[in-house]
């Protein structure tokens, strides 16, 4: 029962720990350590989703979950159960795989349907976009709306299209395509991809698709901070400022998934030089870990 | 790009541009001819139309011995699928792309739509009417271009 506990004081704490994570401002100032911390949240969730039933199914073994684990399928094997495993028991533990086959399933399928919508996509990018000498390493779509984005892969593109080449001067324009490499080069891609999958997996919970959010626009301050190493915070904080300008008289409802909210935070944190919190995101990797350890122990042992 | 994406490309812009008017399609000779300055293999061309329909982006149909291609759709319809796809408007997030930012006004979301609808219901009178829809998408840059 001990370990059942552990299971679900975990929970607790990552849920908790989650609340924390996407109220407070610091993760602003230091994107990278509040996304590690954010997956090994997300991580130690699901650990501890299937470990949870699984302990409790395996209390008539009164040890660690792995080795307990390892005891009924030799049990299993020989056709001996201790006293005190019954059906409801075994259904536990079946529950407790059974998440982690879902969980597995839908990041499985998510990365399969990424990769098909993806390879579509640079085909089709083939066919009608081309080259410019104004933008070298860089593709342009030649369509008069706002966009700038990156598809991602072994070889990603960088896709600009003809209304952002209008819309942005020079520095402005480096400072978006510096934006985008650092996607490509960091696979935030892949960074989303778990919380992409949860979305899917669990779609009626809001609070995942508060953690997508959260990661998504991280994931974004991110590409922002690499972008102003290099280039200064003017151009990219005025590229900003004109795509939320362009998209002002704008929208159908609910259409943009990023609100126009987002946009004004992250000009805001370019415009104020702070140094990121180096004491607040030590604690928050050794509670993010603390985290991890706990499921990963039980499990091993 | 690859020598074959580059091939494949020239090919699509001779369906799209240089056989104007040729709503059953054209054969290989006649693209291979429209490609002269490349100097392309008949096989080569051939392969090249082979693989693009095998991904969809041309139709073939047996007319006699030889087969015509036509391009499935227009040049405009597959940016459009592009943009909406960039701008987060398609419906599916299944491509992970990741954004600078998008903007999108609510009347070049509806071109961009009526784009792909236009080429969804497929005749040919849609299809001529397609760069204007396109055109239709202008007014909205040129309010932007004055934002500066």
């Amino acid at each position: 029962m001990a370990y059942a506990a552990h299971f679900a004081a975990t929970v607790l704490a990552c849920y908790l720990t989650a609340q924390v994570l996407a109220t407070s401002t610091w993760t602003w100032r230091s994107p990278r350590v509040a996304i590690v911390c954010w997956q090994a949240v997300g991580l130690a969730l699901g650990l501890s989703a299937m470990g949870l039933p699984m302990a409790l199914g395996l209390t008539a073994y009164d040890r660690p979950t792995g080795g307990a684990l390892l005891a009924l399928g030799s049990d299993l094997t020989h056709g001996t159960l201790p006293a005190g495993m019954g059906a409801i028991h075994l259904g536990l533990v079946g529950i407790g795989f059974g998440i982690g086959a879902v969980l597995f399933g839908t990041t499985v399928r998510s990365l399969h349907a990424a990769v098909r919508a993806q390879r579509r996509h640079r085909d089709l990018l083939t066919l009608v976009a081309r080259r410019d000498p104004e933008v070298p390493g860089a593709l342009v779509l030649d369509h008069p709306g706002a966009a700038a984005y990156c598809l991602p892969g072994v070889r990603p593109r960088v896709v600009v299209s003809a209304g952002t080449l209008s819309m942005l001067d020079r520095a402005e324009l480096e400072a978006v395509l510096t934006h985008e490499r650092a996607h490509a080069q960091e696979r935030h891609d892949l960074v989303l991809l778990p919380f992409t999958a949860l979305c899917r997996a669990l779609p009626w919970f809001r609070w995942v698709r508060d953690a997508h959010a959260r990661v998504a626009l991280l994931v974004e301050m991110r590409a922002d901070d690499k972008a102003r190493e290099l280039h200064a915070e003017a151009p990219l904080a005025g590229a900003l400022r004109r795509f939320a300008a362009a998209g002002h008289r704008v929208t159908p409802a609910g259409a943009l998934g990023m609100g126009e909210g987002d946009l004004d935070v992250r000009v805001q944190r370019l415009l104020i030089a702070d140094r990121p919190p180096r004491l607040i995101g030590a604690t928050a990797l050794t509670v993010a870990a603390t985290l991890l350890t706990l499921p990963i122990s039980l499990f091993l042992s | 790009m690859t020598r074959l994406g580059d091939l494949e490309r020239a090919v699509m812009d001779v369906l799209w541009d240089t056989v104007p008017g040729t709503s059953d399609g054209v054969t290989v000779r006649e693209v291979a001819d429209a490609l002269d300055g490349r100097e392309l293999a008949y096989t080569t061309v051939m392969t090249v139309l082979d693989r693009l329909a095998g991904k969809g982006m041309v139709q073939r149909q047996r007319e006699g011995r030889a087969w015509r291609y036509r391009a499935t759709a227009s040049r405009e319809a597959y940016i459009a699928q592009l943009m909406l796809d960039a701008l987060d408007l398609g419906g599916s997030r299944d491509a992970a792309l990741v954004r600078f930012a998008r903007s999108v006004t609510g009347t070049e979301a509806d071109v961009l739509r009526a784009a792909l609808g236009a080429e969804a219901a497929g005749s040919l009178t849609d299809r001529v009417e397609d760069p204007r829809t396109d055109r239709a998408g202008q007014p909205a840059l040129a309010d932007e271009a004055t934002d500066r």
